[in-house]
């Protein structure tokens, strides 16, 4: 883990992402500048189209910015190369998306264990038994994904980014496809990592309630941080929702 | 509706186009066989109509129909009762035999791969004859010849030079005298032609006074059905044997056809090569249809959804298989007329000169390439089609959509029936006597091809799980044995079309090595002679070869052997009866055939053979209820003699049929030839040393081979291999298109897989390992059609060789080596397959992957 002097994990300065060129550009990010530091639970907010995936996925290592710097550990993402941001997202970063998190032909066992398989790392038995156990499918391992529900998919998606111990964890809308019981069970798995395991979680998410779980919110719009909303509760997050919003839709 | 299909069909035209390549192979061998036999037909017919007398009169066998041999012939005194018919303006008998070779200036034979060597009679008279000079005069004298324009040029010649000729009879030494074209072409497809005057013909070719054919033009007003009836009437009160009249257009056609037929073996052969093409083609196409219908669930229910009927839906689907159907078989078509034009230039390498004309296109081969396409393409198309129609239309709703995974019991009760019924079927043609065996055990085979196929998907799963143990340890490794084994059906299929080539190469293969070994089994049974003399075509070649090498020191025995055809008749067996039948005669030097040749004698024996004496072979023997002592008759292109049987003895080699002594043949007026000549060295004599000493001795007759027993197994064994060779190349073309299959399979489930590799490369799997993930799948798909095919192959292979014992397969002998290079190279092709989709794999964009709307 990288032990710079302010604790940041990750970093994002003067990020600027330009989608097409000529008449139909659009800027995605507009120059955004932000720190997520270890042991806090950011979640990032805003409108369709206000550049909150664009930003994570720069983040993480899918996708390269146009300018300015993201970086990871004391890595700058911009200048690597494919096969470098691999191994960065394999040994450095988690994930957790919305669906379609886990590979069909794998058992649950071998989903969790993916990232550690790719990189032909020994399993810390140990670990992972912890991880399992917090996550609850001690019982289910053997099973294949169509065999889990929904829930149970993404507690497997989220041992499978525990089990690395990356620095930082990237979730994409994780409850979005989950009641709500199964939303707080896998919030509070991501809460976890961050209090027990001293993770930097960052999720992109629609829902106030699913904000709540975080240290703070950061509210994007039109590709620029606008607002920044500390021990952030349902409420506070809505009505700040409502003022930065002005158009419908969420 | 149809609308829609149109659209969805140019939306997937690149996945249409692989499934209309897997069309476009087989069509394209159909419509090329179909535009190269057309055109050689209308060629051969234009060229025979430039030269045609009215009626043509030939030797008849005892079928009625003319013998099918250059040296059965009339005797001269049919040319005198042909002149003697009312309303003949002129007529003529001529000569044509095979064996007459022209040697060059190096002493080499000018053409003698291939096509017969011929010699012919010269006539001046046009209508009498297809020969135009071109250059020089006619032969007039046994001193004199004129040959054809190809061997003119090949050979080198000038006009005037002294050329010497080998004939089955006396070697000459003649002049050149004149050039001259086979009517409008420089030869007869690619025979070489040799025109003596007409006594010289008779005399050197068919040993006395005698013709091939007699032929004659009409008076004005006579039409040549008249002539030709008048003629039958005429032979019919002769005391001539049974004659063959034929109108020139018949007897031309008939012409026509013998020589397409000839060059036709290539025919059947590419039909049966295009057979096995479409058969893997369907395969193909079941697939892609299967796998696009899959992808398009979603976008089929949403057709339910807006009201679209089940059977509109199916209807869609089978409008879309038309359309690559007839893409297929358009392009199938165009190709067709290329390989045409291919297999021309090819016999042209060969020294088979067809004429260029424009090529022929009838709408038949038109019709037969569209109608193929269509109708393969729709066929492998219905079951997926039909399973279109099944999408609920709830379906579009959802977010993962698929189609409802069905059971393989009806599968596997289906295919083993097919399987069972195909194995039957193999067995009653096999060992049956049933009519068109032949045909009933390709059904065999295609039907257990079949049940293979379906029956391979039941047992896919277990399969890949024992090939792929060795890359289970490895999460890449893991991930491509359970992707092949995901959907069981496509791998299924897409093993099957790869099966089928390789199944008949083994086959094929195991048919070889053992015919080879069969026959090196023969001949180190059957044959004791040191040597043994025949020539490079098999055509009888000149008593005076026999007689050089019994003038060698060192030389013990000299045997000959001499074939020619005759009608047996004779013997009380009830199927039989004494009905006369087509059979061959043998002349043999009775003191010595046995010295050099190990016969089986069943019964007698051949010592007793003289004049007036017959040996027959024990197959004919048992037909006919023949014993020793019995008496058959044997109809002579001459006269008719009446033959005790002294002998029945087992059919070996060359020795078949009826066996007489060599002075019998020259005493009924065959004229002396060899076909065989066997030597033994004097005892403490080394066969090696006396081998120079023979070549020289030979050297002026290049058309025969002197060869030891070592090199005689050589010989078959090179032919066997050549042929063999041809074979495989073919049968490459049915493991190209399955290889095309494995591209589009796994072009196919990359494309169904975008979100999983998207997800694996966002986790962190390198573009290398994806890569690798769909290398591996390849190759165990590959190599899972290559042990079907394998299996399969043997088990005809073996099959099909133990009921061929009784014609002389007697040994079975397995290609291990041929195995194991068939199963390391379909790995690799795997492999080579995979090159294209796994790069398409590997360059996923991973956002575009992952992203959820």
């Amino acid at each position: 883990m990288d032990d710079s002097a302010e604790g940041l994990v990750a970093q994002a300065v003067d990020l600027v992402k330009v989608y097409g060129g000529g008449g139909t550009e659009v800027r995605a990010l507009d120059g955004v500048s932000v720190a997520f530091p270890r042991r806090q639970f950011t979640a990032i907010m805003g409108p369709s189209g206000s550049g909150k995936s664009t930003l994570m996925h720069c983040m993480a290592g899918l996708d390269t910015a146009t300018s300015g710097q993201a970086r990871l550990g004391e890595w700058n993402l911009t200048a690597l190369s494919d096969d470098a941001l691999t191994r960065l997202r394999r040994d450095r970063v988690g994930f957790v998306f919305q669906a379609f998190n886990l590979v069909p032909t794998l058992t649950a066992a071998e989903n969790i264990t993916l990232p550690l398989d790719i990189a032909g790392r020994p399993v810390d038995r140990a670990w992972l038994s912890l991880v399992v156990e917090a996550v609850g499918l001690s019982d289910r391992l053997d099973h294949r994904p169509s065999q889990l529900s929904g829930g149970q998919q993404q507690r497997v998606a989220c041992a499978r980014a525990l089990v690395t111990r990356p620095d930082i964890i990237f979730a994409d809308e994780p409850t979005g496809n989950l009641d709500s019981r199964s939303g707080s069970e896998v919030l509070g798995l991501l809460r976890a990592s961050v209090d027990e395991y001293g993770q930097a979680v960052v999720m992109v998410t629609h829902d106030a309630n699913a904000a709540s779980y975080a240290d703070r919110v950061l509210f994007l719009s039109d590709g620029r941080i606008t607002d920044e909303l500390a021990d952030p509760t349902p409420e506070s997050v809505a009505e700040r929702m409502i003022h930065l919003d002005p158009g419908p839709g969420g | 509706m149809l609308r829609a299909t149109f659209r969805t069909a140019l939306a997937h035209k690149g996945r249409l186009a692989l499934s209309a390549l897997a069309v476009v192979l087989g069509v394209a061998f159909v419509a090329g066989t179909y535009v190269f036999t057309d055109t050689l037909q209308r060629t051969f017919g234009d060229l025979f109509d430039t030269v045609q007398p009215d009626v043509v009169v030939a030797a008849a066998g005892a079928d009625g129909q003319v013998v099918d041999d250059e040296t059965a012939s009339l005797p001269a005194s049919a040319a005198d009762v042909l002149a003697g018919v009312d309303g003949v303006a002129a007529s003529a008998g001529t000569v044509q035999t095979t064996g007459v070779t022209l040697i060059d200036a190096d002493g080499e034979p000018v053409g003698t791969v291939g096509p017969p060597t011929l010699g012919v009679s010269w006539n001046d008279e046009p209508a009498l004859s297809p020969l135009r000079l071109v250059e020089g005069r006619g032969p007039q004298s046994r001193d004199e010849i004129a040959i054809d324009t190809e061997a003119y040029e090949s050979g080198g010649f000038v006009v005037g030079d002294t050329v010497r000729v080998l004939t089955p009879g006396p070697s000459l030494q003649v002049e050149l005298v004149g050039v001259f074209r086979f009517g409008t072409s420089g030869n007869l497809a690619g025979a070489t032609l040799t025109a003596f005057d007409p006594q010289t013909a008779q005399q050197v070719l068919l040993g006395g006074e005698r013709w091939t054919a007699v032929q004659a033009v009409a008076e004005d007003g006579v039409s040549p059905d008249e002539l030709a009836d008048a003629a039958r009437e005429a032979f019919a009160q002769s005391d001539l044997p049974a004659v063959l009249v034929q109108t020139g257009e018949e007897a031309q056609d008939e012409a026509a056809a013998d020589i397409t037929d000839g060059l036709g073996f290539i025919t059947n052969f590419l039909l049966v090569f295009a057979g096995v093409a479409l058969f893997v083609g369907g395969f193909i196409i079941v697939n892609t249809f299967s796998v696009l219908i899959a992808r398009r669930t979603r976008e089929l229910a949403l057709l339910r959804a807006v009201g679209a009927s089940r059977r509109q839906v199916t209807l869609s689907v089978l409008v879309e298989a038309f359309l690559v159907g007839l893409v297929g078989g358009v392009v199938g078509l165009a190709l067709g007329v290329g390989l045409a034009i291919g297999l021309r230039a090819l016999f042209g390498l060969f020294g088979v000169d067809i004429p260029a004309g424009t090529l022929v296109v009838l709408p038949r081969t038109v019709l037969a390439s569209l109608l193929i396409g269509v109708v393969l393409t729709m066929a492998a198309a219905w079951f997926p089609a039909r399973r279109a129609g099944t999408v609920a239309p709830v379906a579009a709703l959802r977010d993962d959509a698929v189609l409802p995974t069905r059971s393989l019991r009806r599968r596997t009760v289906v295919g083993t029936a097919v399987t069972v019924a195909g194995a039957g079927a193999l067995a009653l043609g096999l060992l049956g006597s049933v009519p068109n065996a032949i045909v009933v055990v390709g059904a065999g085979i295609l039907a257990v091809f079949v049940g293979a196929a379906l029956l391979s998907a039941v047992v896919g799963g277990v399969a890949m799980g024992v090939l792929g143990a060795p890359f289970m340890r490895t999460t890449v490794g893991r991930l491509a044995v359970r992707n092949a084994q995901r959907d069981r059906r496509r791998t299924a299929a897409t093993a099957g079309a790869l099966m089928i080539g390789l199944s008949l190469v083994t086959m094929i293969g195991v048919l070889g090595s053992s015919s080879t070994r069969s026959v090196e089994a023969t001949i180190a049974d059957a044959v004791r002679a040191d040597f043994i003399v025949t020539s490079a075509t098999f055509q009888p070649f000149t008593p005076e070869v026999g007689d050089a090498i019994e003038a060698v020191d060192g030389v013990d025995v000299v045997s000959r052997l001499a074939v020619t055809p005759v009608t047996l008749s004779g013997g009380q067996a009830s199927s039989t009866g004494d009905t006369p039948a087509s059979s061959s005669a043998t002349g043999v030097d009775p003191d010595t055939i046995e010295q050099v040749v190990a016969l089986d004698v069943t019964e007698g024996s051949l010592g007793e053979l003289r004049d007036g004496a017959v040996a027959i072979d024990t197959e004919t023997a048992d037909a006919r209820g023949l014993a020793v002592g019995d008496v058959v008759t044997i109809e002579w292109s001459t006269e008719s003699r009446e033959y005790e049987v002294v002998a029945t003895y087992a059919a070996a080699g060359p020795l078949t049929g009826a066996v007489v002594t060599r002075a019998e043949l020259s005493d009924v007026g065959v004229p002396p030839q060899d076909n065989t000549v066997y030597v033994t060295a004097e005892d403490g004599v080394d066969a090696a040393e006396l081998r120079p000493t023979l070549d020289d001795v030979l050297a002026p007759y290049p058309i025969v081979t002197l060869q030891d027993q070592t090199q005689l197994v050589e010989q078959v064994r090179g032919q066997v291999n050549q042929l063999l060779s041809l074979v495989y190349a073919l049968l490459g073309l049915a493991v190209v298109i399955a290889v095309l299959g494995i591209v589009n399979t796994l072009l196919l489930s990359v494309l169904e897989r975008t979100r999983e590799i998207g997800l694996l490369r966002a986790v962190g799997m390198g573009r290398r390992q994806v890569r690798r993930t769909v290398r591996i799948e390849a190759a165990l798909i590959s190599v899972f059609g290559a042990l079907l095919g394998i299996g399969l192959g043997l088990v005809f292979g073996v099959a099909i060789q133990q009921t061929l014992v009784d014609d002389g397969i007697t040994e079975l002998a397995v290609p291990w080596t041929l195995i194991a290079v068939v199963l390391a190279v379909s790995a690799l092709v795997g492999v080579l397959a995979a090159i294209i989709p796994a790069r398409r794999a590997a360059n996923l964009d991973v956002l575009a992957a992952i992203a959820t709307e």
